[in-house]
């Protein structure tokens, strides 16, 4: 026990664990880790399911155009002729799963919503990432004061639950577009980037590696960017990965609570789940199920394929 | 000891005047706000004039920021757009609620997750532990307030066996001492009360208790794993100490460290949750109070409050963990 | 069909069947107790719960707006002159009848003779123009700023050249005088407004009712308003629980008109709609207000008494001149109206019973013309009209609100995303631009007009063309931009400032006429009935266009 705990407990935890990560592995050289580990994934049937599923969730995002029947915004006369505000028409011929509440192919905004989906989730991992790497790469690397000014900061914003943080955000944003619900669940994460790289950075500043390339006279920079970065990146990725999930799981509560991206054309699950499927829980289930069923999965393979990564990376399983 | 809450008291201090400094500014500055809040459809512009004036918002920025400090620091934070109450006496009467509401979340959450993830960590590799972790795993990534959904729908719609929404009974007349509903049924000899809020208590507490049961169980039985793998507990084993023991006097007790962080992280997450779980249910706490002083109404001194609160109770509840450390694990207190 | 107090979860459970039986004895009990003059028909005795949709502000009538607030006045409380029930028609209230000069500026007040306030004062003609002199004269801003419907309606405040009222005589205890300094087409329609209630000025006095203090952002009122509101209505205050969300009222036994049947009623405020819904059928609610749209027919399905409103508010998408020179020109204006599929909007997602608008007056109100421009959908046509008036490829910024649900405007988000593909069918861009109803959209909108289009709406308060017309297209406003609309302006305020009823209807119809045919500032959506719903059990709940229902004539059958 270095320190005991404290508002970061999470992030420290997490910071430890990277820590002794990176410290072994440094010494043994990060590639044959890295190989280690993704043999040990392959053997892995949770790792191997969690892939399938994001690598299924990818394709239907990438091809959705070519795998939907229909444009996910056009209303159909023939689906509006039988909507009314407390009946939404189930399958017909060219629709396979029906209507949504406005008319449009339920089955193309399905598919579409794995576009749109993947779009906010990877926008929101990103953005926490890069922030977040950013600013622990330079407490990491910087030490001194700067150091204590980032984690301070962190330190505040992990101060409040992530939600409520993101519902706070968005609360105070003078707008309200997808991007203010990007944002918001984006800067919930910085404070974990942070922490996350900050800690590996510091571990690796007294590492083997890192010490034979200062004797070289590798200058400064140089270390930063060429030898530790990429060294903390697995851990970058695994959290990521994990950080993915929470995204979407957080897109759509916000949704629910009103306070979701306000363009209901917009096909994503989160959205759709939110709004529309808890509004017509009664009138039609599939609308509130199908995102449902959709997020879960999606939420599931990131989950698990994150959770065996950060298994396989442990060293302690190395046989 | 001593040193470590005088710092921790006073880091609450700073990160409690930023966050409010920062928030003063922050509302100050985004549309609409307090007067639109206030004047509904049909004010004059004559009346909104009046209302401007009335708030203040003439005066210089600068102004409005040292009456906002003087009154915070006064302990008045300021009235309730929608019901002009204090803002104080509605938190003060959302707080009991979401407490009760978590902490019988974290009951079921504990009282269940430790010994699944014990069992599971025990049976490792066998069905329960398998059907454990894909349980879990599903439990992390069901979007709560769907979950709340769907409980309400089977069990309250279709078979009526709980209560939708609410606390209590309409019209059941409680008394209310502390505002813990089932605790003033105990004290007030109103058993039925208390029976009543307990049963209106079961299905939110479940939902909101889905997550931290599911991470409690992850952790339990990681740490449990864990522990089984350390040498004294090889070294117990082949002393021959009898397998109640070892359990009971190393790996519980050992494993239980990180499970006692994590309690302290998921209050956090309750917190989140419980806005979720409140709106399902129509709890009427503090979660219930955030989605109401935001959605629709833009009750900006609730707000304010509801942060600077939030804020507040977790860095307590960090600093309570800290202090547990201390009391499970003795190196700790070497420092 | 389950009644409240026995719900069915209960039932299954040995732990909570005390409660049951403890609030059917209550009941009971409640039921043995005496009644006078209960009225025709329909059990009497027991608790009616009635789930609103929203806290209430406080309890003094002057200090509030809005409709949550007004139902729990409106049961303690009476006002000058009231609806019939289940219309907008003018009938007595504490006034028998009234009258006014041709002037139209003194208003003569018949009371009725006997009625007692709660505290047991007596309701006279000085007691009546103690209200009328205590809103004139309010002392402060923070209270001035709340009176939202007085200014509004009365211009203004003692010292405010635009005020209008000018004083108030009892000649006798039975008959009080209000004179104006100008008629005004509001009255005498707005007597009968819920805020302008009259309350027992000894109770005033005793709680301080005037004492409304600025606190941060907000306000704190009086005692008064809190705790004590004091009026002559069918029902007397018994708490506000706000930890339950629970306001209690007692029956008033010496109610002056139709004394309520029930022994008592408790508003419980439930924010959700769909929770409003599952507590009816949990069978813990007796009646709930605004369900769902989507949700009525099943609910009549089930056996509830799905009570619709006569519709009295209108949706219209407002269009702003002023910063697209193109929406000055009347035929880019028509195209809009054209290419408005309305007619599918309504049948997709209107509310049952909604209708297509022609005017932005529903056809019951003073003025309606029968004979207006109608603007059916025609692509073609809304095409046509734009390449005439070099419109074509036009782009406009479509501001819609979020975070709100209003009787007029179920789903703001649905509505826009309708009617902005209606639009660009018709080769108009839109730019959707949502704002939080509170958190910009009136601000945007209402204020500095930033918007091109905009939908918005309104609910009527009393049966007058000024009150919807008037208010929409009487004077400037950012809201539609231009200010050289001075024709529509000038013919609105004689409209209004007409004394006569039969000329004021044809100034009306013709202001009506025009609006469609020659202005159209904005084009009228539909008129969307809002709905009550209760269970078998509830009988005498008529509904009000004006969401104005007193719970009196209310009873529970077994």
């Amino acid at each position: 026990m270095t320190r005991p705990g404290g508002i970061a407990t999470l992030a420290e935890h997490k910071r430890r664990r990277i820590d002794e990560l990176t410290a072994r592995t440094s010494g043994t050289g990060g590639v044959s880790l890295l190989r280690d580990a993704g043999r040990r994934l392959r053997r892995n049937p949770a790792a191997v399911v969690g892939a399938a599923l994001i690598l299924l969730f990818l394709v239907i995002a990438i091809f959705a155009p070519l795998v939907a029947p229909h444009d996910p915004v056009q209303r159909f006369p023939e689906l509006t002729s039988r909507l009314t505000v407390d009946s939404i028409p189930g399958a017909t011929a060219g629709h396979p799963l029906g209507s949504d509440p406005l008319g449009r192919d339920f089955a193309s905004r399905m598919i579409y919503g794995a576009r749109q989906t993947l779009f906010v989730g990877v926008l929101a991992t990103l953005i926490g990432l890069l922030s977040g790497v950013l600013l622990g790469a330079v407490a990491g690397a910087a030490g001194g004061w700067v150091d204590v000014l980032i984690m301070r900061i962190t330190d505040v914003m992990l101060a409040l639950p992530s939600l409520l943080l993101a519902i706070t955000l968005v609360a105070l944003a003078s707008e309200s577009t997808q991007w203010t619900v990007i944002v918001a669940v984006a800067v919930v994460n910085v404070p974990v980037f942070a922490r996350l790289l900050r800690g590996s950075m510091l571990a690796q500043r007294e590492s083997d590696h890192v010490l034979a390339a200062r004797a070289l006279g590798v200058r400064g920079r140089d270390i930063v960017t060429r030898h530790m970065l990429p060294n903390s990146l697995t851990a970058v990725i695994v959290q990521a990965t994990l950080t993915f999930a929470v995204a979407i799981l957080d897109a759509a509560a916000l949704s629910f609570l009103g306070l979701g991206d306000p363009d209901i054309n917009r096909a994503e699950w989160g959205l759709m789940l939110g709004v529309d499927g808890v509004r017509y829980l009664e009138v039609r289930p599939e609308l509130a199920y199908f995102p449902a069923a959709a997020i879960i999965l999606v939420a599931l393979g990131f989950t698990l394929l994150g959770e065996s990564m950060r298994e396989a990376l442990d060293p302690k399983n190395r046989r | 000891m001593v040193r470590v809450v005088l710092r921790r008291l006073i880091q609450l201090g700073v990160t409690l005047i930023a966050l409010m400094t920062l928030i003063f500014f922050w509302l100050r500055n985004l549309p609409g706000g307090p007067v639109d809040a206030l004047l509904g459809e049909r004010a004059t512009p004559q009346t909104r004039e009046t209302l401007i004036r009335a708030l203040g918002y003439d005066q210089p920025i600068w102004v409005q920021y040292w009456r906002f400090v003087r009154n915070v620091v006064t302990g008045d934070l300021g009235n309730s757009i929608r019901t002009g109450e204090p803002v104080t006496a509605v938190i003060s009467r959302a707080f009991p609620a979401t407490v009760e509401l978590a902490l019988a979340a974290i009951v079921i959450a504990v009282g269940l997750g430790i010994p699944l993830g014990y069992l599971a960590a025990r049976h490792r590799g066998r069905l329960l532990d398998n059907a454990t972790i894909v349980v879990t795993l599903i439990g992390i990534s069901i979007p709560i307030f769907f979950l709340g959904y769907l409980l309400k729908d089977w069990l309250t719609q279709g078979a009526h066996v709980f209560p939708p929404s609410g606390r209590i009974s309409t019209g059941a007349g409680n008394t209310d001492v502390t505002g813990f509903f089932v605790l003033d049924g105990l004290l007030t000899r109103e058993w039925d009360a208390s029976a009543d809020a307990l049963w209106h208590l079961v299905l939110p507490a479940v939902t909101l208790a889905t997550i931290p049961l599911a991470i409690i169980v992850r952790i339990t039985r990681a740490s449990v794993l864990d522990v089984l793998d350390e040498d004294y507990i090889r070294t117990a084993d082949a002393k021959g100490l009898r397998d109640a023991t070892i359990r009971r006097r190393h790996v519980l007790r050992n494993a239980l460290l990180p499970v006692v962080t994590t309690i302290g992280l998921q209050t956090g997450a309750l917190l989140a949750g419980a806005v979720l779980t409140e709106k399902v249910y129509n709890w009427g706490g503090l979660g219930t109070l955030i989605t109401d002083s935001i959605s629709g109404s833009r009750d900006y001194p609730v707000l304010q409050a509801l942060i600077l609160l939030a804020a507040f109770v977790f860095i307590v509840v960090n600093l309570l963990v800290d202090l547990s450390y201390a009391v499970i694990d003795p190196r700790v207190r070497v420092r | 069909m389950r009644a409240p107090g026995r719900q069915a979860y209960r039932r299954r459970t040995v732990i909570a069947a005390g409660v049951v039986t403890a609030v059917a004895i209550g009941v009971a009990g409640c039921a043995e107790s005496d009644r006078d003059g209960g009225g025709k028909g329909g059990a009497t005795g027991g608790t009616f719960i009635f789930a609103g949709a929203g806290d209430p502000k406080n309890f003094d009538p002057i200090f509030n707006d809005d409709g949550e607030s007004f139902r729990p006045i409106r049961q303690m409380y009476d006002t000058l002159v009231t609806h019939r029930p289940g219309s907008a028609d003018l009938v007595g209230g504490l006034a028998e009848s009234w009258s006014n000069d041709p002037t139209g500026k003194v208003w003569t007040f018949k009371l009725r003779q006997g009625v007692t306030f709660h505290d047991g004062t007596a309701l006279d003609a000085a007691a009546v123009c103690a209200n009328f002199d205590r809103w004139y004269n309010m002392k402060g801003e923070a209270a001035q700023s709340q009176m939202i419907y007085y200014a509004d309606v009365f211009g203004g405040f003692a010292g405010n050249p635009d005020a209008i009222y000018d004083n108030c005589k009892a000649p006798d205890a039975a008959t009080a005088v209000v004179t104006m300094k100008k008629y005004k087409g509001a009255f005498p329609g707005a007597f009968a407004l819920a805020a302008f209630s009259i309350a027992s000025p000894a109770a005033m006095k005793q709680y301080d009712a005037d004492k409304v203090t600025q606190s941060g952002d907000s306000f704190a009122y009086s005692a008064f308003a809190t705790d004590h509101p004091t009026g002559t209505g069918p029902f007397t205050y018994g708490g506000w629980n706000k930890a339950t969300g629970e306001i209690t009222l007692n029956r008033n036994p010496g109610y002056w008109g139709d004394k309520a049947k029930v022994d008592k009623m408790i508003i419980k405020v439930i924010k959700d709609e769909n929770t409003r819904k599952q507590e009816l059928r949990a069978g813990a609610v007796h009646a709930i207000d605004f369900p769902a749209p989507a949700d009525r027919k099943a609910l009549a399905a089930e056996g509830y008494q799905v009570l619709e409103r006569p519709a009295f508010n209108i949706l219209y998408l407002g269009i702003n001149q002023k910063n697209n020179p193109k929406l000055k020109d009347l035929r880019v204006r028509q195209a809009i109206a054209y290419a408005l599929n309305r007619a599918q909007l309504v049948q997709t997602k209107g509310p049952g019973g909604s209708a297509v608008a022609d005017e932005f007056l529903p056809g019951t109100v003073l003025g309606y013309a029968p004979d207006v421009q109608k603007y059916e959908y025609d692509v073609a046509k809304a095409k046509q009209l734009l390449a005439e008036a070099g419109a074509t490829g036009l782009t406009l910024n479509f501001y819609y609100p979020t975070e709100v649900s209003r009787p007029y405007m179920p789903n703001p988000q649905e509505i826009f995303t309708v009617l902005a593909n209606d639009l660009q069918a018709a080769g108009i861009k839109v730019n959707g631009v949502p704002r939080p109803w509170n958190g910009g959209f009136k601000d945007d909108v209402q204020q500095f007009g930033k918007q091109d289009l905009h939908i918005l709406g309104w609910t009527g308060d009393y049966n007058d063309p000024g009150n919807f017309v008037g208010t929409f297209f009487g004077r400037p406003k950012p809201e539609f931009g231009d200010q050289s609309m001075t024709e529509m302006f000038t013919a609105i305020g004689a409209a209004d400032a007409t004394v006569d009823q039969q000329a004021k209807r044809a100034a009306f119809e013709q202001v009506n006429r025009d609006l469609a045919a020659k202005w159209l500032p904005a084009v009228p959506i539909w008129h969307a009935p809002p709905a009550l719903v209760t269970t078998k059990n509830v009988e005498g709940l008529v509904p009000s266009p004006l969401t104005a229902e007193t719970f009196n004539t209310v009873s529970i059958t077994k």
